[in-house]
């Protein structure tokens, strides 16, 4: 049986090895963070993997022949406009990762940065800062950025589509981080180093960033989540990576020539497949992360 | 006297965000490299289907937003339009308002949204509360946790899986629509069955895929008011078991439950649009999405707007509606 407190069970060592482990320990104990970073893991590994060994050149229109079901030639199949949809799959997986991943980390520095200067400087910064968010927070973010997306003249790449998503993506870590910012402000050990005369910076940097990683950690995967989500639909709708083979176009493109009609199911399974592991994964790793982030909410 | 002040706070917020959503479709057109508007009504008459309604319309634009006049005249007539609900015309349909555009279209997504919403929060609430209580019947812990993972799915993404299940390769219900092509459009009971019909696999989607998400908040809110004194005490008395779970546990951890409900049913417009392109059923989402196909910005302002409008209102609402089913709030206790 393996103990369930491994501060407890060790005598204190300082090997960095050590700390790791006691640092990763609860977190590889939660079943669902486990599950859905393997999840995520083999997505990636697919999308990786992939990319290597299979041209994914072939993910573009022309490149095969037309609706034509799995074959030992197009393992996935090929939809209407002649693209291979394995080499779809792959590279739609990681394009849509990567549109994620970008606006998911600006949309949380940025929004950690706000909500640091808000939180530590107080007064009408805070409070402009807070009114801001809070106005954006109540419009639905995905029509603002079908307005946004539908006033871009012509087809955006995948990393326009990303910097259009994380111009909201920071509202959520922006609230949530500040008011975890004001709570730690309160603590001892801060009220500790700034008797003993650290500098705001530096009790920013060393007292308060450290704290605050796991929490920051379960902010980004939020965010990436989020951004996903966004990016899949504005694609849905055609708005987005025209050109690009994301997953969301995918779905869009499906949609347009009727795949349901035609009945070509093995071009309406494998996007879904590939979005619905992803969705999943995320969701899994965000409650495991806010279960290790947040010990309260352990043994629910 | 504390909850008027937030009261006010509130409607001041109302304010800010719809005026922000109307400046937003206010700047946007003009911050672009070329006005997408202009370019659009520009190639529409160049490409001359209908010239004469199109050099209307250009005039009806000009005149509307009054290009030679000062931006900020331009940015206050705007405002004054919108908050009349003058949205505008249809590019494509010229002589069609915005307005009876989305009038139209609006019962389709009420009717759909609203009946979806209602079935799923109360399943949901009802299995969260059930799921928390040590008396529940066992195989409700096991099947929760698979529905809970159905909360991550997005309401299309479920839908095109139901779409493909139950209408591609089952042939139960029909792929798309809101009633069927040869019906015709009336108050009869055929046509009300087929629209009911129609909106089954729209419905069912909307409800497992939000399920989930209310049954988890009621878990832990009812998780936390089992800790109560209160719940002891009615146990100690003797109460029964359906009492005690109905009258002591439910209704004192439904409140958050209850400002949930009212957000979600103001953003019902906002949460249909991708349902409806899914499922092509004729609502606000397909008007916005078919308004993005052929570029109609008008249309697509003018529905972004209404939504923006009705998120906020539903959030006032909820404060208006919150004295009332928490009494310390009307006394000012809770603070």
């Amino acid at each position: 049986m393996r103990s369930l407190q491994p501060a407890e069970a060790a005598p204190p060592k300082t090997g960095i090895g050590e700390i790791l482990a006691r640092a990763l320990g609860p977190a590889l104990e939660n079943p669902r963070l486990v599950f859905g970073l393997a999840l995520l893991g083999s997505l990636v590994l697919f999308g990786l993997l992939g990319g290597l060994l299979y041209d994914t050149d072939l993910a573009y229109p022309l490149s095969g022949p037309i609706a034509k079901a799995p074959s030992a030639a197009h393992p996935f199949g090929t939809d209407t406009a002649g693209r291979d949809l394995l080499a779809t799959t792959i590279l739609g997986t990681l394009l849509t990762l990567k549109v994620g991943l970008i606006a998911g980390f600006i949309g949380v520095a940025f929004g950690a940065t706000l909500a640091f200067v808000a939180a530590f400087y107080g007064g009408w910064t805070d409070r402009v800062i807070s009114a801001i968010t809070d106005v954006l927070l109540t419009v639905p973010g995905l029509l603002v950025l079908i307005v946004l997306a539908s006033s871009f003249p012509g087809s955006m790449s995948t990393t326009t589509m990303a910097l259009v998503i994380a111009s909201l993506a920071w509202r959520e870590p922006a609230r949530q981080i500040r008011a975890q910012v004001l709570v730690m402000r309160e603590s001892n050990y801060v009220l500790m180093a700034r008797l003993s005369g650290s500098s705001g910076p530096a009790i920013i940097f060393t007292e308060l960033m450290p704290n605050l990683l796991p929490y920051l950690a379960a902010n980004l995967v939020h965010a990436v989540a989020a951004a996903v989500l966004a990016s899949v639909g504005l694609e849905a709708l055609g708005l987005g990576a025209r050109e690009e083979p994301t997953l969301g176009m995918t779905i869009y493109w499906l949609m347009v020539e009727g795949a349901f009609v035609r009945g070509l199911w093995w071009w309406i399974v494998e996007p879904l497949v590939a979005l619905i592991i992803l969705f999943v994964a995320m969701y899994l790793i965000s409650v495991g992360l806010d279960e290790f982030s947040n010990p309260r909410l352990r043994n629910r | 006297m504390l909850w008027l002040g937030t009261l006010a706070r509130r409607i001041l917020v109302l304010v800010a965000v719809v005026v922000t959503a109307a400046t937003l479709n206010f700047v946007l057109p003009k911050l672009a490299p070329k006005n997408p508007v202009a370019s659009k009504l520009i190639e529409m008459s160049e490409t001359g289907a209908s010239v004469g309604d199109i050099e209307s319309l250009l005039k009806v634009y000009e005149a509307k937003f009054g290009l030679d006049r000062p931006i900020v005249l331009q940015y206050f007539d705007y405002l004054g339009s919108l908050f009349t609900f003058d949205l505008g015309y249809s590019i494509s349909f010229y002589p069609t308002r915005v307005a009876d555009l989305i009038l139209s279209a609006l019962p389709w997504t009420i009717g759909l949204l609203f009946t979806a919403t209602i079935i799923a929060f109360l399943l949901g609430t009802l299995l969260g509360a059930l799921v928390a209580w040590e008396k529940a019947p066992k195989f409700l812990q096991v099947v929760t946790p698979g529905i809970m993972v159905l909360a991550a799915l997005p309401y299309y993404l479920l839908g095109l899986v139901l779409i493909y299940l139950f209408a591609f390769v089952w042939h139960v219900f029909p792929l798309q629509g809101g009633y069927s092509i040869l019906a015709f459009p009336g108050w009869n009971w055929g046509f009300v069955l087929d629209v009911l019909y129609h909106s089954l696999l729209p419905a069912l989607s909307i409800v497992l895929a939000s399920v989930g998400s209310w049954a988890l908040a009621m878990r832990g809110m009812m998780v936390t008011v089992q800790g109560e004194d209160y719940m002891l005490y009615s146990e100690a008395n003797g109460l029964r078991p359906r009492r005690r779970f109905l009258h002591y546990g439910v209704r004192n951890a439904i409140l958050p439950q209850m400002t949930a409900l009212a957000l979600q049913l103001g953003h019902i417009a906002a949460g249909a649009v991708l349902v409806e392109r899914v499922f092509l059923y004729p609502g606000v989402g397909m008007l916005l999405f078919r308004a993005i196909e052929r570029s109609d910005y008008f249309v697509i302002y003018g529905v972004v707007f209404i939504i923006v409008v009705m998120v906020a209102l539903s959030m006032l609402l909820v404060d208006l509606l919150y004295p009332l089913l928490d009494p310390r709030i009307r006394t000012g206790a809770a603070a």
